[in-house]
């Protein structure tokens, strides 16, 4: 690997004054599990490390009626997941965050590094952007919010300027009718795989009848997918076998694959429409017992 | 290049060592402080063969830098038995045979004290999906699981008697 | 847990039983002493520069910058190896192409494939190392690639190796190797007496054994020209060997000292880092030490070959098979060597048939080198024969195992490429599984399905050597050369404890360096417990022999009146008491000294080896994604001497044999660059995509050795993909003929068999 320094700043302030000063030759460091790899392998070269997971900011995660969900750009999956409000008012992020790699890689990953890696295929992002997640992001001069939907905008680069660091992700207070989310995700293998797609779904439900849905795709375009048509088309329906079809193939159609050493692109809109179907069956599942 | 003195705790005891920002933490236990045991496989985060437990959470030492672990606590395989006494999971894995080449074996024993601090008492499932992290290509991962399934059982049964002793005591 | 063994009344006991393996607790406490955990004062890094190129001519090597890193200290490319000798050189009862070798060491003129090494530096640091080969530059000539045995059997595929030649085509460059022909019979005719023929075409991927531990070697050169390599391998011998014929140094002036292996199936039975190690120690005098990363691993190391098989079997009515020919081609990789001509020899090894063609081709093209894997050649093979028969069963209306049964190979059948077998199991296994409470479970569910098939394998003999030490206070040593990778060490203790009349715990078994004990061949072909166990019984029953001298020096009567029984000396007529061996053990000095049995063979009696694998799976029809439910192996061990290690190896081969089935490949993109060459995208089963592996022993002792032993290494890993494919067959219709059945594949199939092409996929 290539010789850099580190930091492991304390404060939010220091960690933005660190950027700064190091600009574009600096990288933020979360978990690691993914930018320690791409500097090994070379891919990135980073003069100086900014260790960000000391900063209170960063590690917070809480919930409250009126705001919704804080998530700390840096806390690591497991606490994610094994949160009580995440579990009960966001299961599609609990899905998500708790897909990602193995225990290890779930014990320092965050969902902040997962989105600012600006992978196409990453997890906890169609998650996110389906519960109208926002990003706040803190730089030299000021704070601002973006997004999450608007956030990368291409394989590995997103919206953060030089000097600006990801703080923290703020997402609604869910609906107070029946609602719920899930996130799936097809993999080869049962674990420890990377999604070849993945569905995020959210779901407000009157009965059997969706009020309102959103749907985002992962892994099939060069950033996460908003499945507009697909989301318009239910609202006001029963969610019965022939709209979910009817959705699951909107939803394909929105895909825009590529080919590549994970999969085929016809072989990944084919699973865009299946996994549409079930995420949505599955939401709406958990909306009923809501 | 400048190297850091990171302070840290591993298998209970306090250790200095002198590291660059760019050895990762499984170098450091290797190379600088010659603890062996914790394996590399792959350096990606894909095997599991270099799993420690920091800070009370099993992760790939491979994906964390030597300088992040300043204060930290540190368990490898070395610091599982006491003395010459084996942990249960340690002398299941031998009654079971859920070794074979045994390059995994330190990172499926530290996941699996992982996972048994946890959850005591888990599924055949659970147990799986706790150790997806974990690759082992010599045993098909049959006696493993069990050797991990009777390690919990052991533990229960130890737990219940010595509380039961306690009890004993108390009443 | 309880034994599942068929015909066990072995009478022994130590054999069979099931004691903690000798090296058990240093594994479990991380002391054990893997390659990449050596290392000594004032040691190098070395790095190795791979080509980014599959094809390329290497114009120019300038690497003066990276000797000026502070640090560096030697850096070598294919100039300082001598050129080998373009022919098969025996080495042990191997044989190796030196210059073959040397060229996949660190290539000269040209790059063969993306990874070929072409320069090697030492340095200080690792980190040292690295950034050095970044500082080397080369000039290469891209040359269009040549990825498949298709691509490269074609008329104008483009050249590998201008020298090359085969017998057929006379004096006109190649890329085929070698074209071998086994004949039986007339299959004219005997496809003329078939009422029902089955004809198709089978491609397999290339996949890698993906051993966990990495490559390693930590070499030392003095200035007296005597070397030593440390490092995980399965062949210290060759190790050993090959270093010295690729640097052209004596075979004498070289030690190997094997340290414990994290895994080989095959593929740590030849050279990569070894002789580059002891180059840079030999140029910089200090010792270096070289790991490969994950990527190097599957880049440059042996995978085994991807195949183009295709099959035409027929049979009678009665399900009689009445002809078989099969057309096999092998990706040898860079360099010839695939295993196509044991593909050849095990492909209808199972069966008796009487009209047999089959034609075997080993391909080179711009892909590493492969090496073995675990029953090289078999499971592609196997993969295409065993669902052809499960195909021909079907139409005649027979069940399976019956069908195998009906024309399985017993004693007498005579081997596609050899004598008659004496006693095999084969039969014993299709029985097994029949019998099985698996095979008698009615499975329920939709999209579920059930498939079994079969696998042979020979398993090997060669050459091996052990020592028996008879220690001061009655215990004993057991020393041989073949590096433990499944368990063998724990075998060769039980054998001198039985022999011996110890408890398998008395008995310390060591594997040790290359000067110490005679030539021992390669841990492969599931040799060790046959063969070297072999040299251990010997050698623990000349021990025994001069033990029993000793004896009758006591008493003052002939060794032969001595006897041992039960674990004590006896001698007819002596009025003294029977004593153990503890007890002899102590009078050992003042009867002559030391007991030091020894035993050299070069084994023959290999019993062949079988297995018959039953899988069930559950198919995802929406997504193509196949779950293994339950599966049983049954296998022939001959004899089990650790039951629960036997276990291991049939468990562990039949796992390797469901990744190969499921989702292992290498996957190239059109310049010949590998995609996935990591451990997240090479998809080996990880522990929630198995079941538990229900193991059935199956005990038809083998005439050929001393306690009855086969070896079983290797065979478990044949059938499952063919056993997959069937049970896929079961469970939605449709017959798979490419591997891996990965599910885009899987689905593909569906969606065109139901003929709905996806409302949106195929559209
Ligand atoms: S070496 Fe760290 S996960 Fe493989
Ligand atoms: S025992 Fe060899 S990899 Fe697990």
């Amino acid at each position: 690997m290539h010789e850099f320094s580190y930091y492991a700043p304390r404060s939010l302030s220091e960690a933005i004054g660190l950027l700064a000063t190091h600009g574009a030759k600096a990288r933020p460091l979360c978990g690691g599990t993914d930018l320690i790899i791409q500097m090994r392998a070379g891919a990135l070269r980073p003069t100086s490390i900014i260790d960000v997971k000391q900063i209170r900011e960063l590690r917070r995660i809480s919930f409250d009626g009126t705001t919704g969900l804080y998530l700390g750009a840096a806390v690591p999956c497991v606490e994610v997941y094994e949160n009580a409000a995440v579990l009960g008012r966001y299961p599609g992020l609990a899905d998500a965050a708790r897909l990602i790699g193995s225990v290890q890689i779930r014990h320092r990953a965050s969902l902040g590094g997962n989105l600012v890696n600006g992978s196409p295929a990453a997890d906890s992002v169609p998650a996110l952007i389906a519960l109208g997640a926002t990003a706040l992001v803190a730089g030299p001069e000021d704070e601002r919010t973006v997004p999450v939907e608007g956030f990368v905008v291409a394989p590995g680069r997103t919206v953060l300027r030089s000097g600006e660091l990801l703080v923290g992700l703020q997402v609604p207070p869910p609906p107070p009718a029946k609602s719920s989310s899930a996130y799936l995700r097809f993999t080869p293998r049962n674990e420890m795989d990377i999604a070849v797609v993945g569905v995020g779904v959210a779901l407000v439900m009157d009965g059997e009848r969706c009020l309102k849905a959103q749907i985002a795709l992962g892994a099939v375009g060069p950033t996460q997918i908003i499945a507009q048509e697909a989301a318009a088309y239910l609202t006001g329906r029963r969610l019965d076998q022939a709209a979910l079809d009817h959705a699951g193939w909107l939803a394909s159609r929105a895909a825009t694959p590529i080919d590549d050493a994970r999969g085929t692109a016809e072989f990944r809109r084919h699973i865009v429409s299946v996994l549409t179907r079930r995420a949505l069956l599955a939401a709406a599942d958990r909306a009923r017992v809501n | 290049m400048t190297k850091e003195l990171i302070e840290a705790t591993i298998n209970g005891e306090p250790v200095e060592f002198l590291c660059e920002p760019r050895q990762s933490l499984l170098e450091v236990l290797r190379d600088v402080l010659n603890l062996t045991g914790t394996k590399e496989g792959c350096l990606t985060g894909d095997c599991g063969a270099c799993s420690v437990i920091l800070d009370g959470r099993v992760v790939c030492s491979c994906l964390v830098l030597g300088v992040e672990v300043a204060g930290g606590a540190i368990e490898t395989v070395e610091g599982l038995a006491e003395g010459t006494h084996l942990t249960e999971l340690q002398q299941t894995f031998l009654e079971d045979a859920a070794l074979q080449c045994g390059i995994c074996t330190p990172g499926f024993l530290i996941a699996a004290k992982a996972l048994l601090d946890s959850n005591p008492d888990p599924s055949e499932t659970e147990v799986r999906y706790a150790l997806a992290g974990n690759l082992c290509r010599c045993t098909g991962y049959d006696k493993i699981v069990r050797a991990v399934m009777d390690a919990a059982a052991l533990m229960r049964q130890r737990q219940s008697s010595s509380s039961s002793a306690k009890q004993g005591r108390e009443a | 847990m309880a034994t599942n063994t068929i015909d066990s009344s072995s009478g022994y006991r130590v054999i069979g039983t099931r004691p903690i393996r000798p090296d058990g607790v240093d594994k479990v406490t991380g002391r054990a002493k893997y390659g990449a955990d050596y290392a000594l004062p004032g040691m190098l890094h070395g790095k190795v520069l791979r080509s980014p190129h599959a094809h390329a001519r290497i114009k120019a090597i300038r690497f003066e910058r990276a000797l000026k890193l502070p640090g560096v200290k030697a850096v070598v490319t294919g100039k300082d190896l001598p050129e080998g000798e373009n022919k098969s050189v025996p080495l042990g009862e191997m044989s190796v192409n030196p210059r073959y070798l040397g060229h996949n060491i660190l290539a000269r003129d040209k790059a063969l494939y993306q990874g070929h090494a072409v320069a090697a530096v030492a340095a200080v640091g690792l980190h040292i190392a690295e950034q050095a080969l970044e500082l080397i530059e080369i000039e290469y000539e891209l040359l269009p690639p040549v990825m498949t045995v298709d691509e490269a059997m074609a008329n104008s595929a483009p050249i590998l190796d201008p020298e090359l030649r085969n017998e057929e085509q006379g004096d006109e460059p190649t890329n085929i190797a070698k074209h071998t022909q086994l004949k039986r019979g007339e299959t004219e005719a005997g496809f003329k007496s078939a009422q029902t023929v089955v004809e198709r075409e089978f491609r397999t991927a290339m996949v890698h054994q993906g051993y966990i531990e990495p490559h390693n070697a930590l070499a030392t050169y003095g200035s007296d020209g005597r070397a030593t390599i440390y490092c995980s391998t399965q062949g210290p011998f060759e190790v050993r060997g090959m270093s010295a014929a690729v640097l052209g140094v004596p075979v004498g002036s070289i030690k190997v000292v094997p340290a414990e292996i994290g895994g080989g199936f095959g593929g740590k039975t030849t050279v990569y880092l070894e002789p580059l190690a002891l180059l840079l120690a030999m140029k910089t005098g200090r010792p270096v030490k070289m790991v490969m990363t994950r990527a190097e691993v599957l880049r440059a190391s042996g995978p085994t070959s991807g195949s183009h098989i295709k099959v035409k079997m027929g049979c009678a009515r009665d399900g009689k098979i009445t002809a078989a020919c099969v057309w096999l081609a092998y990706e040898a990789g860079a360099f010839p060597g695939s295993p196509v001509a044991a593909a050849a020899m095990t492909v209808l090894a199972p069966y008796a048939i009487p009209n047999v063609l089959i034609d075997a081709y080993d391909v080179v093209v711009n892909r590493p080198k492969t090496a073995a894997y675990r029953a090289p050649g078999a499971t592609n093979a196997a993969f295409a024969a065993e669902t052809v028969i499960d195909e021909l069963a079907e139409r005649c209306g027979i069940d399976p195992l019956e069908m195998r049964i009906l024309n399985g190979a017993r004693e007498g059948t005579p081997h596609p490429a050899g004598p008659p077998y004496r006693r095999i199991g084969f039969i014993e296994t299709c029985e097994a599984i029949k019998n099985s409470p698996h095979y008698r479970s009615e499975l329920n569910g939709a999209n579920r399905g059930r498939g079994v098939a079969s696998g042979f394998w020979f398993n090997a003999g060669m050459q091996s050597a052990a020592m028996v030490n008879i220690h001061a206070d009655g215990t004993a040593s057991v020393v041989t050369g073949s590096p433990d990778i499944g368990g063998s060490r724990a075998s060769c203790a039980m054998i001198a404890a039985e022999v011996l009349g110890l408890e398998a715990e008395e008995v310390r078994p060591v594997v040790t360096d290359t000067d110490a004990i005679g030539h021992t061949d390669v841990t492969g072909g599931s040799r060790v417990t046959f063969a070297t166990g072999m040299a251990v019984f010997q050698a623990a029953e000349d021990a025994m022999r001069q033990l029993k001298e000793r004896a009758a020096k006591l008493w003052e009567c002939k060794p032969e009146e001595v006897e041992f029984r039960a674990g004590k000396f006896f001698a007819k007529g002596n009025p003294d008491a029977p004593i153990t061996i503890k007890e002899l053990a102590k009078r050992l000095p003042r009867t002559g000294g030391p007991v030091s049995g020894r035993a050299t063979v070069n084994a023959r009696g290999v019993g062949p080896a079988f297995a018959t694998t039953c899988i069930d799976v559950e198919v995802d029809l929406d997504t193509g994604k196949v779950e293994i439910l339950r599966c049983t192996v049954a296998q022939d061990a001959g004899r089990a001497i650790h039951p629960a290690y036997v276990e291991g190896q049939m468990q562990g081969g039949t796992a390797q044999g469901i990744g190969w089935a499921l989702n292992e490949e290498y996957v190239y993109d059109a310049q010949g660059r590998m995609l996935n060459a990591g451990l997240l995208d090479y998809r080996m089963p990880t522990c929630p995509d198995l079941p538990m592996i229900e193991t059935i022993i199956v005990e038809v002792p083998n005439p050929g050795h001393p306690l009855g032993v086969r070896g079983v290494g290797e065979v478990s890993i044949v059938p499952p993909p063919a056993a997959v494919a069937n049970a896929i067959y079961r469970a939605v219709g449709v017959r798979l003929t490419e591997l891996p059945m990965s599910p885009p594949r899987v689905l593909k199939a569906i969606l065109t068999h139901s003929g709905q092409p996806s409302a949106t996929a195929w559209s």
